[in-house]
């Protein structure tokens, strides 16, 4: 009955839900862009932390941002030489 | 020392100028010292929308390249002895300014008038960044369709990225039986996404046509609808705080619709 209702007054499929997610998942990729900058400076927290725990590869070091059709991924890889057994 | 605002939006034609106009006069009108300056350089229209394009003699590349006094290129306006412009040239280029330069323009208005407005061109490049130069807060105007919001988006990351922070948002031509249809999105739905603060929502609305047919900013016209809106975003500016236009009330058929989803419990 409820539904009946909400279709007969048109309540389902309305135009402007559709333009709010369009715009949702298009502003996800449009935010996703992390200045040289910006990347610059996680990259040396990353290893400024890392060394903590690890002997890593600096030079081998990629970080970037991924994107697919709906998400933004931070994807990192980080050559480890050797693991440290304590802190 | 004025206060210097950026009006900006990143997509073209959704109503800087107008918003520009409208706000610098409704500023004027409770007696603020205010300087509009028009910054889209080859493109100039604040003067039309303003009616004063008959009085122009020299214009902000004049002054900047020190072929006049500020003074003498200021235009005073037709109905406020406290409201002014400042022109952009119409035959330069944007490259004809720097951002330092619009800098020190603006930093020098701001010693002589309570509030120095700007009207940004469209665009992200030169233009953009002459016109956010000098600007201590910034004002992103939208429309309520996808492709103004995202710009609106961007903006506010360029701005950020200028350390221009909390921009505050107009959301112009809103028409309310889109919306009650669930054609249009809603103000939350927008502020919602952008995630910034709401300044001032403006109707779709004929008077700022038949006003720019006149050039007279429409928020003097106190019948007007949209003039209504831009004077709350002159007293919210001024720091009042004015409840929204009821433009967006739901149709009858709508609230009861909701209120069956809400005891079905579909929220
Ligand atoms: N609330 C409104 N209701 C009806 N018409 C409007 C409204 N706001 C703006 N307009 C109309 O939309 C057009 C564009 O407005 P305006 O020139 O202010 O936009 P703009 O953002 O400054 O454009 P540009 O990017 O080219 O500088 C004008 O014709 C104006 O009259
Ligand atoms: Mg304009």
């Amino acid at each position: 009955m409820l539904e009946w209702l909400s279709r007969l007054f048109g309540a389902t499929e309305q135009s402007k839900d559709k333009a709010k997610e369009r715009l949702r998942l298009v502003l996800v990729h449009d935010r996703a862009v992390l200045s040289p900058g910006l990347l610059d400076a996680l990259r040396e927290e990353m290893i400024h932390v890392l060394s903590k725990y690890m002997e890593i590869d600096e030079k081998g070091l990629e970080v970037n941002l991924n994107r697919s059709d709906e998400s933004v991924a931070l994807v990192a890889n980080i050559p480890v030489r050797r693991v440290k057994r304590k802190l | 020392m004025g206060k210097s605002i950026v009006v900006t939006s990143g997509k073209g034609g959704v109503g800087k100028t107008t918003a520009a106009a409208n706000i610098g006069t409704g500023l004027a009108q409770i007696g603020r010292r205010v300087c509009l300056v028009d910054a889209d350089i080859g493109l100039r229209n604040l003067d039309v929308v303003m009616g004063l394009e008959n009085r122009i003699v020299y214009d902000l590349i004049d002054v900047v390249e020190g072929n006049c006094r500020i003074r003498s290129a200021l235009i005073k306006d037709k109905r406020l002895e406290n409201l002014f412009l400042l022109p952009a040239a119409q035959t330069r280029e944007k490259d004809a300014v720097s951002p330092e330069q619009m800098q020190v323009l603006i930093e020098d208005l701001k010693k002589e008038f309570d509030y120095v407005l700007v009207d940004c061109p469209a665009g992200i490049e030169q233009g953009f960044k002459n016109a956010i130069a000098g600007a201590d807060v910034a004002i992103i105007v939208t429309t309520p369709e996808v492709s103004a919001v995202r710009d609106a988006d961007r903006i506010v990351g360029l701005l950020e990225a200028s350390e221009l922070y909390d921009p505050q948002l107009i959301i112009n031509r809103i028409r309310p039986d889109m919306v009650r249809k669930g054609d249009m999105m809603t103000t939350e739905d927008i502020i919602d996404i952008l995630a910034i603060k709401l300044l001032g929502i403006v109707p779709d609305d004929e008077s700022i046509i038949v006003s720019t047919n006149r050039g007279e900013p429409s928020v003097l016209d106190k019948k007007s609808l949209s003039g209504q809106a831009f004077r709350n975003i002159v007293r919210r500016l001024e720091g009042a705080s004015v409840p929204f236009l009821p433009i967006e009330e739901r149709s009858v058929v709508k609230r009861l619709l909701r209120m069956f989803n809400n005891v079905s419990g579909r929220s």
